[in-house]
């Protein structure tokens, strides 16, 4: 199978009138992980952003795929061939905030357009924010918080709180008692890529809490929660969609079911353009999407309505026409910061069984018009 | 602190040590006999969990998914043993490690492309899910039933080696090849299914732990590296020594990461306890395995003394 | 006589050709070629490093990769600092090169007299598993020390400096890292020609007789791999330099492997072997990568086919049997 793909769509009605100055199409290079544990969410972050183009149609956009295999150096050199060798305007596709951290600074330094799908960390929405650096999901504490402020107002007031031992499960931690008015009862950071949590979940059941936060994504959430569901500690599991999101919960049954969790979008989210997604995506793969094939799909259209709207070689341009998002988001309102990060609304979702299918169910608005706290940080206007 | 969390700690530790000595194993034994460094052993381990999971999707059934892991994985592994890793016993340990990392790559990107790239579903059997009481704390069945599997097999192991005519054979292949070949033994057989067996256990440990695991591509990997810490600390081809090397493994990784954060706790600031906690225990049993290899080269139970 | 003249002349092709390549990309405008030249170079680097242990002592060692981070580390947090203007452990932080190599070899080689020491006390497949053990070690430690990133690794704002050119041009940083890569060359190939070399290889093909002639096995050992261990981490500042990042993954178990795999490509034991494995293995990434997303599955498939059939890697296929056993 050949992996570069040219995949070519674009706003037609509006490029039509236009004319020819940008009659090139535009090259995007999306960089993920298609190797290794971190394969699924990359093939989800693919599918969604080639979805995106195959529903808007015409050329505007040659797309460019590489797998990165989870490797930091690996992924800077596939950027900087797309950029000096394939000419790539635009790049996006990292999944994993320490390749982000590794890729960004380099890609804008060669005044390159970076839209991140997924990663968010805190340095590039803070001091580091820079004006060809765009964050079309979230910055990373962004869904703790969410779940942090839910927590505290439905009557945990005794939270256990888990999290792999790196910056995003730092990250994680300090955004839920950001925003948690209980009290901790008790902290733990697992070994990234930890297998088994049989003395995490002692530790839960012998320190009496009401309730158990955990930041475990891919595989390390896949493990505890099915090891959790054996233990019998019968206390609330509170997560963030990217532990108990639709790429982990085929694998998880019915250990993940009834988990409140935190996300901007759901399956369920009730507006026409998400309707329309996830039913399409649907029909072309044959599963339902995660959060990650939606931020990657709101990346692609994000992406097109800037390149039907303005030269991406004018790069003031281009980046007026990428803040000015004027695109329809799946997850509905969608609005970027001083910082080229969403300001947006924030929900809790539960896992339920919903027509044979483990799923997650919208409960309502846990944060709106939400801006992430290192915004105040960005000297960006 | 209580009596009844130390307790279970200590049980969590025995457990983990029961489920990496199912790992460690067969990597000793294939070391024992053939003198092979075997790096995708991990990927027979993962090829254990996929057809289980797999198998178990298929029929509804657990054990015949437990059944048809193993029978994957030992038939993988004689299939891998005629075709490679028969022109490698007489190679030295750098060509065997090259050509077993080229079958991590070979064989996970296979699995991929067979499977997919999403974790695959795999759940405790309904008779050993849920706990039971011990007095002290309630336990997950399905974690007394690893124990239980562990012990089996050790014993099943002790029993082979030592007490039938394959065991025999094994142990005269580890101590002078050519003169089993003399005795008229088959030796390239002999091989080829101590090979299996050795693929058969990775298989087993996979499928058993994959009810409580993420079944996914790479999941081989972390548990490699941590059997060859075990059997290099119990002494490489020792079956004896697998099982003490997994058990100090098991309980001091465990108690590492238990309680060396409340040790930090007593005299800083939580969050970075837990942190610093979480980092040196990390590392602990890797500090373990070098203060072990310092103090005895070989390992605690040098298989050829 | 033939095949050590016909060794001569690959080594000499590959010399030139690695000089030559990102020439005619200069010429042509192709940076990214200039680009993966350097990062061919600077691999190249960290596998003649561990050459003189694993090709010609016999030291395999699988935790090489830990002096290749810790390179990459010295590069990253004095760089950091120097913008900052905040000195580490007391000295001030430095973005010139000149001043970062010694560092990261000074590091390096500290660490690797540590770890050698340890180590060298056991052989074979025991020596083989400590050393990726430590390795281990220093790479969780490295994921959760929270002071230089973690996992989330160092960003280099800016490339350290050399005197006289501009290392943010890909075509200068390449002449830099070029230019080191041949001088370690002409450096390990005295040191091979020389009476430690002669020990250090004697020791590997018996050691006993090695010890009645009055070589001490266990001190010539320690100091090929303390001169191993600095090669590779002055390699390891240069990636760092390369890739403007410094990452707990530069010392991943996988990159160990990695480093003994470009080794073996090229041709176990040959001093141009990790120049020419280098080569086909960015090659091999580059080219497969880009083509389909099973290219693991290639390069193991490959890899696999060198080990059990052409054991002498590229250049034993270019020029014979090796002159060393």
């Amino acid at each position: 199978m050949r992996l570069r793909t040219t995949l070519a769509a674009s706003a037609a009605a509006l490029t039509l009138g236009t004319g020819a100055a940008w009659a090139d199409p535009v090259t995007v290079g999306l960089i993920t992980t298609l190797s290794g544990g971190g394969a699924g969410i990359g093939t989800d972050i693919r599918d969604g952003f080639q979805l995106a183009l195959t529903m808007a149609g015409g050329d505007a956009i040659h797309l460019v795929v590489e797998d990165d295999g989870q490797r930091p150096e690996q992924a800077v050199q596939i950027a900087d061939r797309m950029i000096q060798s394939e000419r790539a305007d635009i790049l996006t596709g990292i999944i994993f905030s320490n390749l982000a951290m590794a890729v960004v600074p380099s890609v804008v330094a060669q005044d390159v357009f970076y839209v991140s799908p997924n990663a968010g960390p805190s340095p590039l929405a803070g001091a580091g924010c820079n004006p060809l650096y765009f964050n079309a999901a979230w910055q990373n504490d962004m869904l703790h918080e969410a779940s942090g402020a839910y927590a505290g107002a439905n009557g945990m007031v005794n939270t256990f709180i888990l999290a792999p031992n790196y910056p995003a499960g730092t990250d994680a931690l300090t955004g839920f008692k950001r925003r948690y008015t209980g009290t901790v009862a008790g902290e733990i950071y697992t070994q990234l890529g930890q297998t088994d949590y049989a003395a995490e979940i002692a530790q839960i059941r012998a320190s009496g809490a009401d309730s158990v936060f955990i930041f475990l994504p891919g595989g390390m959430g896949i493990s505890f929660m099915r090891q959790y569901a054996q233990s019998g500690v019968g206390i609330p599991v509170i997560s963030t969609a990217f532990t108990v999101g639709q790429d982990n919960l085929p694998a998880m049954g019915d250990a993940a079911l009834s988990v409140i969790n935190s996300g901007q979008w759901a399956p369920d989210t009730d507006n026409d353009a998400n309707r329309a997604f996830v039913t399409a995506f649907r029909a072309a793969y044959g599963r339902t999407p995660s959060i990650y094939a939606s931020q990657s799909y709101d990346t692609a259209n994000l992406i097109l309505s800037a390149v039907a709207a303005a030269d991406v070689e004018d790069r003031d341009a281009f980046r007026a026409a990428l803040r000015a998002a004027d695109f329809t988001s799946v997850r509905g309102d969608f609005a970027f910061g001083n910082n080229q990060h969403p300001i947006q609304d924030v929900y809790m979702r539960q896992v339920v069984m919903a027509d044979g299918e483990i799923t997650n169910r919208t409960l309502g608005l846990a944060i709106e018009d939400y801006q992430d706290v290192y915004a105040a940080q960005c000297a960006m206007e | 602190m209580t009596l009844a969390l130390i307790f279970e700690q200590m049980l969590n530790g025995v457990q983990f040590g029961l489920m990496l000595f199912l790992m460690s194993a067969g990597l000793t034994l294939v070391f024992g006999v053939m003198g092979l460094i075997n790096l995708a052993h991990g990927s027979l381990y993962m090829l254990g969990a996929f057809f289980c999971a797999a198998g178990a999707a298929a029929t509804g059934n657990f054990w015949l998914g437990l059944v048809a892991g193993t029978a994957a994985a030992a038939a993988a592994g004689a299939l891998i043993e005629v075709s490679v890793i028969r022109r490698l016993y007489t190679r030295d340990h750098l060509d065997q490690v090259l050509a077993t990392f080229a079958l991590i790559l070979i064989l996970s990107e296979g699995t991929k492309m067979v499977f997919g790239p999403f974790p695959l579903y795999l759940n405790v059997p309904p008779i050993l899910s849920g706990t039971v009481d011990l007095g002290l704390t309630p336990y997950s069945v399905y974690r007394l039933a690893l124990i239980g599997f562990g012990l089996a097999v050790a014993l099943g192991l002790w029993l082979l080696i030592g007490k039938t005519r394959l065991g025999i054979r094994i142990r005269a292949g580890e101590n002078d090849r050519e003169m089993i070949a003399a005795l008229g033994v088959n030796i390239r057989a002999l091989y080829t299914l101590v090979f299996a067996l050795g693929a058969a256990l990775a298989g087993l440990a996979g499928a058993l732990v994959g009810a409580v695991q993420s079944v996914q591509v790479g999941m081989g990997e972390p548990v490699l590296i941590l059997a060859f810490v075990v059997i290099v600390i119990g002494g490489i081809g020792s079956i004896k020594g697998a099982m003490v090397g997994a058990l100090i493994v098991g309980v001091i990784d465990t108690m590492g990461r238990f309680l060396l954060p409340r040790i930090f706790a007593s005299f800083m600031e939580a969050s970075d306890a837990s942190g610093l906690g979480a980092a040196l225990a990390s590392m602990l049993i890797y500090v373990v395995m070098a203060l072990v290899l310092i103090l005895r080269p070989k390992g605690l139970f040098p298989a050829h003394a | 006589m033939r095949d050590i003249h016909k060794e001569t002349v690959v080594n000499l092709a590959l010399g030139l050709g690695l000089l030559l390549v990102p020439l005619w990309a200069l010429w042509a405008d192709q940076p990214f070629t200039i680009t993966l030249a350097t990062r061919i170079a600077i691999l190249a680097l960290a596998g003649v490093g561990l050459n003189l242990i694993l090709g010609f002592g016999g030291m395999v060692s699988f935790g090489h990769a830990v002096f290749f981070g810790v390179g990459g580390y010295v590069a990253g947090i004095l760089s950091q600092h120097a913008t900052s203007g905040v000195p580490v452990l007391g000295l001030p932080g430095s973005n010139q090169m000149l001043v970062i190599w010694p560092v990261a070899m000074l590091v390096a080689g500290l660490l690797a007299a540590a770890i050698g020491a340890l180590s060298l006390r056991t052989e074979g497949i025991f020596f083989i598993m400590i050393t990726l053990a430590f390795a281990q070690m220093v790479y969780y430690f490295a994921i959760s020390w929270p002071a230089y990133g973690g996992e989330d690794g160092l960003p280099l704002v800016l490339r350290n400096r050399f005197p006289g050119l501009n290392t943010m041009r890909p075509w200068h940083l390449f002449v830099v890292a070029w230019g080191v890569l041949m001088v370690v060359l002409g450096l390990m190939a005295a040191l091979r020609a020389s009476r430690f070399g002669a020990a250090l290889m004697a020791i590997r093909q018996n050691p006993e007789r090695a010890a009645a002639v009055g070589i001490n096995p266990y001190g010539v050992k320690l100091v090929a791999f303390v001169i191993s261990g600095m090669v590779t981490g002055l390699a390891g500042a240069l990636m760092a330099d390369l890739s403007r990042f410094a990452s707990p993954a530069m010392m991943a178990w996988t990159m160990s492997g990695e480093l003994i795999v470009i080794i073996i490509l090229g041709g176990t034991g040959r001093l141009f072997g990790p120049l020419a494995g280098a080569a086909i293995l960015v090659g091999f990434e580059v080219t497969f990568g880009g083509m389909t997303e099973h290219w693991k599955l290639w390069l193991g498939l490959v890899l696999l086919a060198v080990v059990l059939f052409a054991r002498g890697g590229l250049i034993g296929a270019l020029a014979g049997r090796a002159r060393h056993g």
